[in-house]
């Protein structure tokens, strides 16, 4: 992506549509194509520069957005990063413009799944004290989550498996890397076998709790759905007893 | 194991009318690879009605020696009755920590024999999740009313957050409601803990050997439409606690009946939703817009009122402070703005650097324009309600939202 950018300085090009490399291609009639290969000394560049022009949190939000996956997002990045390079001074705050609103309230959006995962993911406990978790966010969000993660739980083995996008985190007490768990067929029947001796209980313990802890007086579904949306549920412990 | 399932139950049960759930304001850091770390707050779930649950809230005893009528836990009323053993808080807390399942413990508890033994266990119990289990996750107590200085100081080295209730606003409805209590032993303990805060956090800027002492400082609650009391004894409790004590929160909780009291609700009778609603946004305002509590209620308006909220209120008794120009205005202007939040406002300012802004960036910004075009001027928009009486631009509003809370009401009562 960074790459992409410096290439249309480098040419002084006018850009038309990106697209990621499976996508299928639509192309203007006459419009040139250019294939764009990640080098990453064109791409510190771009980042360095940017660097000098934004604050720590602004280029934090380009990278969200980036990882927001949204098609054709590309094309506002690119954009508002061309916007970022023409002089103004702090640029990143002009949400005039429609293209620097829409970076930050995108980043906003990748910013509520990365708060909503650190809340949502439930660990359970292997026979082999491994925790793992698996999720299915919306949006990239496990590199923005694995500082909170290792922080949390510096004492415990785990691994937070995104299986949409098929690759995990993993920590092994020293350190978080990442991981491709090639699951076998019957992984559903190895889960039960494999898990702690313990897990049920606790698990018990918290469906329990969960369920006692509601006023029925107060009952207000609409509200708990707005707070807990139901793409959520499946991987949701305290949500399995319905 | 089937007993300890019991007790969760039952002390989950008694503990829920405890509307605090907070985990922020704290930073406790995870050391030497130990168990936890507490930072921004995470809301782990929400319950059926909607309330966020982030920490495993619990009694540790629903035995009681006091007979406060607005209390499940009351000694005269007919339940069953069970405690848990230290260890028992202890395991619970470690394990659901380790799943992700909270961010910590709130422990509180009916009073068993007298102040000093209870405040002694929750002490205990805090005290052997930090020292012996190494957990930096969060931790609030409950101060029990009464209990001796010495606790209380111990409490606070290792609870994030430390909190007695007030329950009742006004000091007639507690003499009412609960003969036993009164406001000075809750008082005492908030005075003890604020002086200790604010000394141990000056010290901890000169020394940094200076443990932490209840970082997240200390809260307290308020019952709602139990006692007969206004709105306006609530909100100017409410500002006073904020200001003379340095609470961190005041939590409003709307009376659920539980009782069979006549000096109480009716078991049944609706809870207040609105009205909690009303005060939580009015706190809001005390906290984050610079409102004042007389500017809110007042001997003249005593209640919210419950079909605006309480901002849009005040600018309708106020026309004259209107029409702001958001592209001129100081914050602290634009904040007073109905449909303004404290976000948008600051984004306004922001933005409108770059150049004047027009009502539909306005509304990107996320404005709500609904309300807020009674009362601004902006690019290519001229104030035509100027002179328009207050109940009219009410009704205007009105007749183009309903709010949320009174549309639940109304099908509600459709019901019956």
């Amino acid at each position: 992506m960074l790459t992409l950018i410096f290439e249309s300085f480098e040419y002084k090009w006018h850009i038309a549509a990106i697209y990621k490399k499976p996508e299928s291609i639509q192309n203007g009639l006459f419009d040139a194509m250019h294939e764009v290969i990640t080098n990453e000394t064109k791409a510190l560049r771009v980042w360095n520069a940017l660097r000098l022009k934004l604050p720590p949190n602004a280029l934090g939000d380009l990278y969200k957005v980036f990882l927001s996956e949204i098609t054709q997002i590309e094309m506002t990045l690119c954009t508002a990063i061309s916007f970022y390079f023409s002089g103004v001074d702090k640029p990143h705050l002009a949400y005039g413009r429609s293209d620097v609103l829409r970076i930050k309230q995108i980043a906003k959006m990748v910013d509520r799944e990365r708060h909503r995962m650190k809340a949502f993911i439930r660990f359970s406990r292997q026979q082999d004290d491994l925790y793992g978790a698996m999720i299915e966010p919306d949006f990239n969000v496990l590199p923005l989550i694995r500082k909170h993660f290792s922080d949390r739980y510096a004492d415990q083995r785990w691994l937070i498996y995104d299986v949409k996008r098929d690759y995990g985190i993993y920590y092994n007490l020293q350190e978080v890397e990442e991981v491709r768990v090639a699951f076998s067929k019957d992984f559903q029947e190895h889960k039960m076998l494999l898990e702690h001796p313990e897990e049920k209980r606790y698990r018990n313990l918290w469906q329990q709790y969960f369920k006692q802890v509601n006023i029925v007086e107060r009952k207000n579904l609409k509200l708990h759905i707005q707070h807990v949306p139901r793409r959520y549920w499946k991987h949701l412990t305290e949500k399995q007893i319905l | 194991m089937e007993r300890i399932e019991e007790k969760l139950s039952i002390l989950a049960d008694a503990a829920k009318y405890d509307v605090s759930c907070s985990s922020s304001g704290s930073n406790r850091k995870n050391k030497n690879k130990g168990l936890g770390d507490t930072g921004a707050g995470i809301c782990h779930t929400y319950t059926e009605d909607g309330r966020c649950v982030s920490l495993l809230k619990i009694l540790l005893t629903n035995f009681c020696i006091y007979d406060c009528a607005y209390c499940v836990t009351r000694k005269s009323n007919d339940i069953k009755r069970v405690s848990f053993t230290v260890q028992e808080v202890v395991d619970l807390t470690i394990n659901f920590y380790r799943r992700n399942y909270i961010e910590g413990l709130f422990l509180s508890s009916g009073i068993f024999k007298n102040a000093d033994y209870t405040m002694e266990r929750l002490v205990r119990i805090a005290k052997k999740l930090r020292q012996e289990h190494h957990f930096n996750g969060y931790i609030h107590l409950k101060t029990i009313p009464g209990a001796s200085d010495e606790l209380i100081h111990e409490a606070g080295l290792y609870a994030d957050r430390l909190s007695v209730n007030i329950e009742i606003p006004t000091e007639s409805g507690l003499k009412l409601l609960a003969p036993e209590k009164n406001r000075q032993d809750m008082v005492k303990p908030m005075e003890y803990l604020r002086n200790k805060i604010t000394e141990l956090g000056e010290e901890k800027r000169i020394f940094k050997k200076t443990p932490i002492f209840a970082p997240a400082g200390q809260s307290t609650q308020m019952i709602i439409g139990a006692s007969g009391e206004t709105d306006e004894q609530i909100v100017f409790m409410a500002q006073r606690l904020y200001r003379d004590f340095s609470l961190k929160r005041v939590y409003y909780s709307g009376y659920v009946p539980v009782s069979c009291d006549n000096r109480l609700p009716n078991i049944g009778s609706a809870v207040p939703l609105v009205r909690e609603n009303r005060l939580y946004q009015t706190d809001w305002l005390m906290r984050f817009y610079g409102f004042q509590a007389d500017e809110l209620v007042n001997r003249q308006y005593p209640l919210l009122e419950l079909d605006i909220d309480p901002k849009l209120s005040w600018a309708l008794r106020n026309l004259s402070c209107f029409p702001i120009d958001v592209n001129r205005a100081a914050l602290h202007l634009i904040l007073r703005i109905p449909g303004v939040g404290v976000r948008s406002a600051q984004q306004i300012i922001m933005a409108r650097q770059y150049g004047a802004l027009d009502m539909e960036q306005l509304k990107k910004i996320g404005v709500s324009i609904n309300r807020a075009k009674y009362f601004i001027i902006c690019r290519g928009y001229k104030q035509i309600y100027s002179d328009q009486a207050a109940h009219k631009i009410k009704q205007y509003i009105l007749a183009t939202s309903q709010s949320k809370y009174l549309r639940r009401h109304c099908q509600q009562l459709n019901l019956f």
